[in-house]
């Protein structure tokens, strides 16, 4: 049978492993693949492979809800938000491939004095950081927003919210594919099916990583596997503060356009934005106990909507249409971990908990900087491992935690 | 959703616990160097597998007690 015309070509090759490399990735995740791409572009690195065990970004890559905002508190993170978030704003363009990356405007909600404050004072650490901030009453959010219910009920009153206008959603398979199939074109092998099992390590340094299609050599190797990534920091000898989690995302039947920006509330744990298509798309927080187990409790998700409802009462008979978990590595302080790992040549990128997706270009670019030279990128400096040692912790629970 | 047994109350829904990590995870004993400290406020174990974790049975009879239970499979035993 002939393919209809129609119907696209393939976006990049599907080959098999060669035996070596300069530079393995563990994981074809929305980070490995950024790293690929802009080893390729940045550095002239080719002989690349990434290493994915499933389908090319089946991963959290898949699953998340797409939120976009660089407005985090801490200088460290918003330089690295901020540098993602530039890049956002050019990648359709440079990708050749329509992202649907829409800065629709993101709202972060204060349901009590202690969140008005804590909102109030990251606008103004923002805007003293480049990134734009605005702080809204709760008429004006009911301005922005006008399907929230800002009356004053005793529960959950809206009394105001951070606003970041140049934050919003982008499709992420279109994301994935889009730096798969550039990385490609560079000659970098995606190999998909293909499971990291083991490491060799000689004299501190690793030189090739086992897998389930054997044994392929390495100059460095990248690890960008997300919730798993303490199970091959186990498999090469060390340990790593990380802790992986069932995060829970579900959208809604298609809907007519009624919510044109991103709603998210800490305290009441729910963040929802409507997709291109039409879907409500819904998250809340990790379930609370480890687990790789990509499913989580109902009790999360009646939790969710029931803060839904209480946000936007016109919600009340939307039906769910499906609910699914993808598993995150949460740091003790709800920043990432970059950089060099006790293994020379062996590389870590992980720990984005619930917020990764937005960071995914400036993640790729500062490790595949990080990688080039071995040595930290400066922006991924702070985020080193070697600061849960020294006590300069990145504190962004406020910004991180729940909310993405 | 989880069914957790309670040494008391025996069997209970998952929504009646607190989570409370890493089971048995020792104070360090004598002198300490910075990593080890850091390692052991910061680091816990993270098995794709079997783990021995702290359950809190916070809207029952208020008692610590210990499981282990599968990461994946979400086995009890
Ligand atoms: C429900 C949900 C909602 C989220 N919402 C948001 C959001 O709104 N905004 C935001 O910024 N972030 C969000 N995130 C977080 C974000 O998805 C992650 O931080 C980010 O995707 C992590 O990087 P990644 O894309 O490379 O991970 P992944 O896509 O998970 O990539 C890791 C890959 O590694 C592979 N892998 C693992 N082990 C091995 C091995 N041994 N060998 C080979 N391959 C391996 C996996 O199969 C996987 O494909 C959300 C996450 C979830 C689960
Ligand atoms: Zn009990």
């Amino acid at each position: 049978m002939t393919r209809p015309s129609t119907h696209p070509d393939f976006l990049w090759r599907d080959p098999g492993p060669r035996p070596s490399y300069d530079v393995v990735i563990v994981g074809g995740g929305g980070h490995g693949l950024a790293t690929a791409y802009y080893l390729a572009r940045n550095h002239g690195l080719t002989n690349v492979a990434v290493l994915e065990k499933g389908w090319l970004a089946g991963g959290n890559m898949a699953r998340n809800t797409t939120i976009i905002r660089s407005n985090y508190l801490w200088d460290e993170s918003a330089a690295l938000y901020e540098h993602a978030l530039k890049l956002w704003e050019g990648l359709s363009e440079e990708l050749d491939y329509d992202l649907q990356f829409s800065q629709r405007g993101v709202l972060n909600l204060a349901h009590s004095l202690g969140d008005v404050r804590e909102g109030r004072r990251r606008v103004e650490a923002n805007r003293l950081n480049g990134v734009d901030a605005e702080w809204l009453d709760a008429a004006e959010v009911k301005k922005f927003c006008p399907v929230i219910d800002v009356s004053d009920r005793p529960r959950h009153p809206v009394m105001g919210a951070t606003l970041q206008r140049r934050g919003g959603i982008a499709k992420h398979d279109h994301v994935a594919w889009a730096l798969a199939r550039r990385a490609d074109a560079y000659g970098i092998d995606l190999i998909q099916g293909c499971e990291v099992t083991g490491f060799e390590i000689t004299g501190g340094r690793v030189t090739a990583v086992r897998t389930s299609r054997g044994r392929i050599a390495a100059g460095k190797v990248a690890l960008a596997a997300a919730g798993h990534t303490s199970v091959l920091a186990e498999l090469a000898g060390f340990r790593l503060p990380l802790q992986s989690h069932p995060l829970q995302a579900l959208v809604s039947e298609l809907l007519e356009p009624v919510l044109d920006c991103v709603v998210m509330s800490n305290a009441v744990h729910v963040y929802v934005s409507q997709a291109h298509k039409g879907e409500l798309v819904m998250g809340a927080g990790i379930d609370a106990y480890n687990s790789y187990g990509q499913r989580g409790g109902v009790h999360v998700i009646e939790a969710q909507m029931a803060a839904a409802l209480e946000l936007f009462p016109i919600f009340s008979r939307v039906r769910v249409l499906r609910t699914w978990a993808g598993i995150v590595d949460v740091s003790p302080d709800a920043s990432p971990i970059i950089g060099r790992t006790p293994v020379e040549n062996l590389f870590v990128n992980a720990g984005w908990g619930t917020g990764g997706f937005k960071a995914t270009p400036g993640a790729g670019w500062v490790y595949a900087d990080t990688i080039a030279h071995g040595r930290p990128h400066p922006l991924a400096e702070p985020f080193a491992l070697e600061r849960f040692t020294t006590g300069a912790l990145i504190d962004e629970h406020g910004a991180a935690a729940v909310a993405h | 959703m989880l069914l957790i047994p309670c040494p008391f109350c025996g069997p209970r829904d998952e929504t009646e616990f607190r989570y409370g990590g890493q089971a048995g995870v020792p104070y360090p004993a004598g002198e300490t160097t910075d990593a080890e400290w850091a390692a052991y406020v910061f680091t816990r174990d993270n098995p794709k597998g079997w783990f021995h974790e702290r359950w809190f049975h916070a809207h029952g009879c208020r008692t610590w007690f210990t499981v282990e239970r599968h990461t994946l499979t979400q086995e009890i035993r």
